[in-house]
């Protein structure tokens, strides 16, 4: 018997005669011949629950968990605390059994949960209007540049060379496969070189600029006169940003961005080695019909009571096939109901002691690591949050395995990709990190070689 | 019955807030001039509420959703099976859910490992080469194919190759997916079984064909009976041919589409290899392929070293023909760790079985709705199958609009209604290997009872309909008229 499958021989045996059919491989007759498969396959036999939990724990036990070690790793993914009650709710089988709301009747409280996350995102960013997500900060961004491309009937896309790496190589596969032309504009003191954009911006032919904010390296950017320059050229100013931040942050959308993008999962989802979390996606009115994605809007029912519907569906591929904005017909839905349940737990108020907690163990762990005198701010005067790239007296592959060695995961380290910054190392502090582990961490760090 | 939760914006209440955090524990600083100008100057309205209210706000929604756990879900083409409690328990171990993306490989063996494992397994189930785990969701892993056919067209100077051939009854995705991936696309005829017309698609052919694509079984659940002539024709003709594995739940242990002559598929995790839906996702659509298009695809590889006996991640200085990456990191790694965990907890035989009892239930369940409608297949379905609401329609004015809302009434989520467009009035349903035969025989009932109830009393009853679920049925047409996409604050 297994387990996942209810029917019984005697079962089988009575629906069969129903069928009228004298066995199973009857029903199978439509496959031809020559590609049946005539062997079985070789995958290992199927084992009971406590086998299949030993096998996995033997795996997990495999990895290095930040249960076990200390965590400065960020570059994207960062190691925030998230409140009990969030994987509580998101466990219920009512979110994580059901399938796309597409039979509103059945689904307000998916259709609900991902408008309350649409005001939520639209409140964070300063923008009008957001979809229901993406895969991921990554592919939001690449959406929102042929979207771009679309809405501006241009075909250049730059992107900062202080974007995440990942968000940048992303961008490039998708601007090959549509046949965008894809340039990435220098940075100079961490932040984008407004003069390299002008230079970029001169033809005239440019889609949008894609910027993050804080970028790659932490830094804050100027956004206001990004954008400024940006429509004088006749092109779109996409942000990619944080939703964390953007509680401490002022709003790209005060600031004259038209996309804004970005990756959830720092509020209220694990690490999971990368994914799953969701990306995020707002724009203001005038881009409303071409966004891609799903969208959920509120709708009277034939009683006159407030509902939730998907709408604006024909953008959508399953409406419009080769006309569609987009291909996605799939949002990160529970991953944005646990963004959700996390941001009302925290409210403003959380959110912007979070954000404080990290400027101050921020500074805190950059300034005693900068008093061993091994270490000293590649970007001094920039303002930065999170994420700090520091210059090391060695080369940080060697520092991080010292560190590794003494319990630490350490920053990332930028020496491959930035030889022009020699020996970078860039470090995230999070709230999660105690003074404690701070002062251990620069011990290590500032200690004999 | 009927019932709504007042939005969260509406609960919340100024002063209260449902998170703690540890007194800050290093010297505080002035945020305002640590951001030097960037500080935020209007607090973003969130909710401010305690945890209490948070928990029962949500526990409220999530009773006004209709779910697997609850019930019978025979919604074709999605593959709605039980999903798997340790599943869950399993992809929440720290030693998976706290682990960083780019720790050093050798703090994440067990993750690389399983990564690797799972690829190979699905290339055994299918008979592919190898596996990317990268793509998150099925459209992104169309996309992500058919990048990798136009680069290997492109690597052999074959750049005049912008077509992509699609029959009539494929997933909207389809279409969509070839469009942003730069192809034009062109429609091939299916018959009243959805099975591709083969001289139809050979007076297609010529040197800008890319590549077909392909479902099956296809969306009207039948096996196509000339797969190796549709194959060997797009070959032929110098293009290459992608597998839709939306219906591989019918085929396991079966047969294999790598031994069918497709050159590149993906699959949907979230379907065939039960990890949940989540109302929309996260799911994954890995994809395989064969040894043609391994230089192709994204980085990072996962590979192993024999001798030394790790996973590595090799990337683009070692695979100079790869597309690249097609987003973060690895890919939902969270949905693979469910699905690794749900195929060693079914094995070769259990998955087998699984299809055979996916047929065995949609042939059944066929055979007890045959008087009610015509059904769209001829002889035996395979996991799933189309009923033509045309006629019902015509005599009774109920529509499969209707039929479905009735359903909701009768306790079951519905059909999926109007796909594919080749029928008209589609209800397509699959009922899945999780469900035990009174599930099929209620759920039969319920149909009958609906049936006969349009043939007695027409469609004015049903426009009620659904009258047991929390909300009536909304007006959408106003609703995209006129958006409201977010909280109207203090209106």
């Amino acid at each position: 018997m297994n387990r996942y499958i209810p029917t019984t021989e005697e079962d089988r045996r009575r629906m069969l005669a129903v069928i009228g059919v004298p066995d199973v491989d009857e029903l199978f007759s439509g496959i031809p011949a020559q590609v049946r498969q005539k062997v079985g396959s070789n995958l290992p036999d199927a084992l009971s629950e406590m086998e299949v939990m030993n096998d996995l724990r033997g795996l997990a036990a495999w990895n290095l968990s930040v249960d076990e070690a200390i965590c400065f790793l960020g570059a994207g993914v960062y190691d925030h605390f998230i409140p009990s009650a969030v994987d509580s709710i998101i466990s219920r089988g009512e979110f994580t059994t059901s399938y796309t709301p597409y039979q509103p009747e059945v689904a307000q409280g998916t259709l609900q949960a991902i408008f309350q996350y649409q005001t939520m995102v639209c409140e964070l960013t300063g923008m009008e209007i957001s979809n229901a997500s993406m895969y991921d900060g990554a592919t939001a961004a690449a959406e929102a540049a042929v979207m771009a491309s679309a809405a501006t009937k241009r075909r250049r896309i730059l992107c900062g060379r202080n974007v995440h790496p990942q968000t940048r190589e992303t961008l490039r596969t998708y601007c090959w496969s549509r046949k965008l032309e894809y340039e990435e504009i220098p940075f100079i003191d961490g932040a984008i070189d407004g003069a390299e954009l002008e230079k970029a911006l001169a033809a005239g032919d440019a889609a949008a600029l894609v910027v993050q904010s804080p970028n790659f390296f932490g830094v804050l950017e100027e956004i206001k006169p990004l954008a400024d320059k940006l429509h004088e050229a006749g092109g779109l100013l996409i942000v990619s940003t944080d939703l964390l931040a953007l509680g401490t942050v002022e709003a790209p959308g005060k600031l004259g961005a038209d996309i804004v993008t970005g990756d959830g999962q720092t509020v209220g989802n694990p690490m999971n080695f990368g994914g799953p979390a969701f990306g995020f996606f707002a724009v203001n009115k005038p881009l409303m019909r071409r966004m891609p994605g799903r969208i959920c809007g509120q709708a009277t029912d034939s009683s006159g009571r407030r509902v939730f519907v998907l709408t604006l569906q024909a953008r959508e591929q399953h409406i419009r096939r080769e006309k569609a904005t987009s291909n996605i017909c799939s949002n990160q839905n529970l991953c944005i109901v646990a963004a959700s349940v996390y941001l009302s737990l925290m409210g403003p108020k959380g959110l912007r002691e979070t954000g404080a907690q990290i400027l101050a163990k921020s500074a805190y762990a950059v300034e005693q690591l900068e008093r061993t005198g091994k270490f000293r701010r590649a970007f001094p005067g920039a303002p930065s949050f999170r994420e700090t790239v520091l210059l090391c007296d060695e080369p940080p592959g060697e520092l991080n395995g010292r560190l590794l060695e003494a319990g630490i995961i350490g920053g990332l380290d930028l020496s491959a990709d930035h030889p022009d910054l020699k020996n970078a190392w860039m470090l995230a502090v999070t709230e999660s990190r105690t003074r404690e582990e701070i002062d251990y961490l620069v011990s290590v760090a500032g200690g004999e070689e | 019955m009927k019932r709504t939760v007042e939005t969260i914006f509406e609960a919340s209440r100024p002063g209260r807030a449902g998170y703690s955090l540890p007194e800050l524990d290093v010297p505080g600083v002035d945020c305002a001039s640590a951001l030097k100008g960037h500080l935020r100057s209007e607090a973003p309205r969130l909710p401010e509420m305690a945890e209490v209210d948070v928990v029962r706000h949500f526990t409220k929604l999530s009773k006004m959703n209709y779910s697997v756990d609850e019930g019978f879900y025979p919604l074709g083409s999605c593959t709605m099976k039980y999903n798997p409690k340790v599943n869950e328990v399993a992809a929440r171990m720290p030693g998976f859910s706290r682990i960083h993306p780019l720790q050093p490989v050798d703090t994440v063996q067990g993750a690389l490992q399983l990564m690797h494992d799972l690829g190979a397994m699905l290339a055994e189930i299918t008979g592919m080469d190898a596996f990317t785990l990268q793509p998150a969701a099925g459209a992104h892993g169309e996309q992500t194919g058919l990048m990798m056919i136009k680069a290997w067209h492109e690597s052999r100077g074959d750049h005049q190759r912008t077509k992509v051939v699609v029959p009539d009854s494929a997933h909207g995705t389809n279409p969509a997916s070839a469009t942003v991936t730069g192809f034009d696309i062109v429609e091939v005829a299916s018959d009243d079984e959805g099975m591709v017309d083969l001289e139809a698609l050979k007076s297609m052919m010529d040197d800008r064909v890319a590549a077909l694509m392909l479902t099956n079984p296809n969306t009207l659940g039948v096996f196509e009976r000339n797969i190796l002539g549709l194959t060997e024709t797009i070959h032929k003709a110098g293009g290459l041919v992608y597998y839709d594995g939306a219906n591989l739940n019918a085929i396991m242990g079966k047969a294999r589409p790598g031994d069918m002559g497709f050159d590149v598929l993906h699959l949907n995790l979230h379907k065939t290899f039960s990890t949940p839906h989540g109302g929309g996702g996260p799911g994954s659509g890995a994809v395989g392929v064969k040894d043609v298009l391994v230089p192709f695809l994204p980085t990072p590889v996962i590979a192993y070293n024999e001798e030394e006996d790790t996973y590595l991640l090799e990337g683009g200085d070692t695979r100079p023909q790869s597309i690249g990456r097609v987003r973060s990191f690895y890919g939902n790694f969270g949905v693979l760790v469910r699905a690794y965990t749900y195929i060693m907890s079914m094995g070769a035989e259990g998955l087998r079985e699984a299809s055979e009892t996916a047929v065995l239930n949609a042939n059944y369940l066929a055979a007890k709705l045959a008087h009610l409608y015509p059904l769209a297949h001829r002889g035996h379905c395979m996991h799933e199958f189309v009923l033509n609401g045309g006629p019902l329609k015509q005599e009774t004015g109920v529509s499969s609009l209707d039929v479905a809302k009735a359903l909701i009434d009768a306790g079951y989520h519905p059909p999926t209604v109007y796909f594919p467009l080749i029928v008209p009035e589609a209800l397509m349903v699959e009922p899945t290997e999780t469900e035990s035969q009174e599930t099929l025989d209620r759920f039969a009932e319920a149909m009958e009872a609906i049936v006969a109830k349009a043939k007695a009393e027409g469609a004015a009853p049903f426009h009620d309909m659904p009258l047991n679920s929390p909300v009536s049925r909304p007006d959408e047409t106003t609703a995209a008229r006129n958006p409201i996409l977010t909280w109207r604050f203090g209106e």
